[in-house]
């Protein structure tokens, strides 16, 4: 066992929600799954072809998760008992069906050829006594009405463009700011390092906000 | 005027450019910018409007990812799972 878990304090809730599970309270079960389903799917995509077999792998999961938690001793969280128990399943998937896995190709800086600024060069001064100051500062968001800038087409734009991200952008960003898991979190089911998680997260909220910069100024950056 | 002190130490407080800020936003609403460049960088966004308005346009970014409905399991994959829990609760 590490020493991470030896010294772990189970968070609050989790030896009810565990005792509640082992007694075979189906109401416990349906919101651990509502609450995580989505997570677990985002996680196992990253390492297999499709939705399709992803949703097969989270089945599998909860299936593990049924079989398991009689002898699960809350030595670790649940949360990341559950996810190793996917990642182990997604992998034997992934492996199958010949990808390779999620990040291997990541570099020092967190995302292979994609290293280049976040922000596009030509909004800053190259050169003179304003060198690396904006030519055009960022306006004032708060100033929009909140009913477009939460809007339902403005959340559309942002989803359209975490779409696009690479995939362990996605994931990442998804998992952080959908999902709302802590960066820790976060860390510890993806095996990513404490900086490359930071990079990605930092790249995939960067474009975000470039989609919706365009969106709500109609700005082509 | 530069203080002796300030260049014998050379870098003492180097003025953040805009260009280089704009890199930092995460570390800093991650917390992990150490003391010297955290202040930095609030000297930076106390000064300069277009990086304070950068910055809060992240925080909207990230408020407005927060609003984003995640894929579901499906109906059916959902129903299937309480049945084995029921299956299983009843040994």
């Amino acid at each position: 066992m590490d020493t991470a878990e030896s010294t772990f304090t189970p968070p609050p809730g989790q030896a009810e929600l565990v005792a509640a599970l082992q007694a075979g309270d189906e109401q416990a079960f349906a919101s651990l799954v509502d609450e995580l389903g989505p997570s677990l799917l985002r996680v196992a995509r990253m390492y297999v072809s499709s939705r399709a077999v992803a949703e097969e792998v989270v089945q599998e999961t909860w299936l593990g998760v049924i079989s398991g938690i009689g002898r699960f001793e809350g030595r670790s969280s649940l949360k990341t008992w559950i996810f190793r128990i996917l990642t182990n399943r997604a992998k034997t998937r992934g492996e199958r069906e010949g990808r390779s896995l999620p990040f291997s190709s990541l570099g020092g800086d967190g995302e292979g050829d994609d290293d280049g600024p976040t922000v596009d060069a030509d909004r800053f001064h190259d050169s003179g006594r304003y060198a690396g100051h904006w030519t055009s500062a960022p306006s004032r968001w708060s100033e929009l009405p909140e009913s477009r800038l939460v809007g339902k087409e403005t959340i559309g734009v942002a989803q359209a463009a975490i779409d696009a991200l690479p995939e362990s952008q996605r994931t990442v960003i998804t998992l952080r700011d959908v999902d709302g898991w802590s960066s820790e979190e976060v860390r510890n089911v993806l095996g990513l390092s404490e900086s490359n998680q930071r990079v990605l997260l930092h790249r995939a909220r960067a474009k975000v906000r470039r989609a919706l910069d365009s969106y709500l100024e109609g700005d082509p950056t | 005027m530069t203080s002796i002190w300030q260049r014998i130490r050379g870098r003492d407080e180097p003025e953040l450019a805009c260009v280089e800020l704009v890199e930092l936003v995460t570390d800093y609403l991650e917390g992990a910018l150490d003391d010297r460049d955290r202040s930095r960088f609030e000297q930076h966004i106390d000064g300069c409007d277009g990086c304070a308005n950068y910055v809060e346009q992240m925080r909207v970014t990230i408020t407005v990812v927060g609003r984003i409905e995640e894929d579901d399991l499906s109906v059916e994959a959902r129903t299937e799972l309480l049945a084995a829990f029921r299956g299983w609760s009843r040994g």
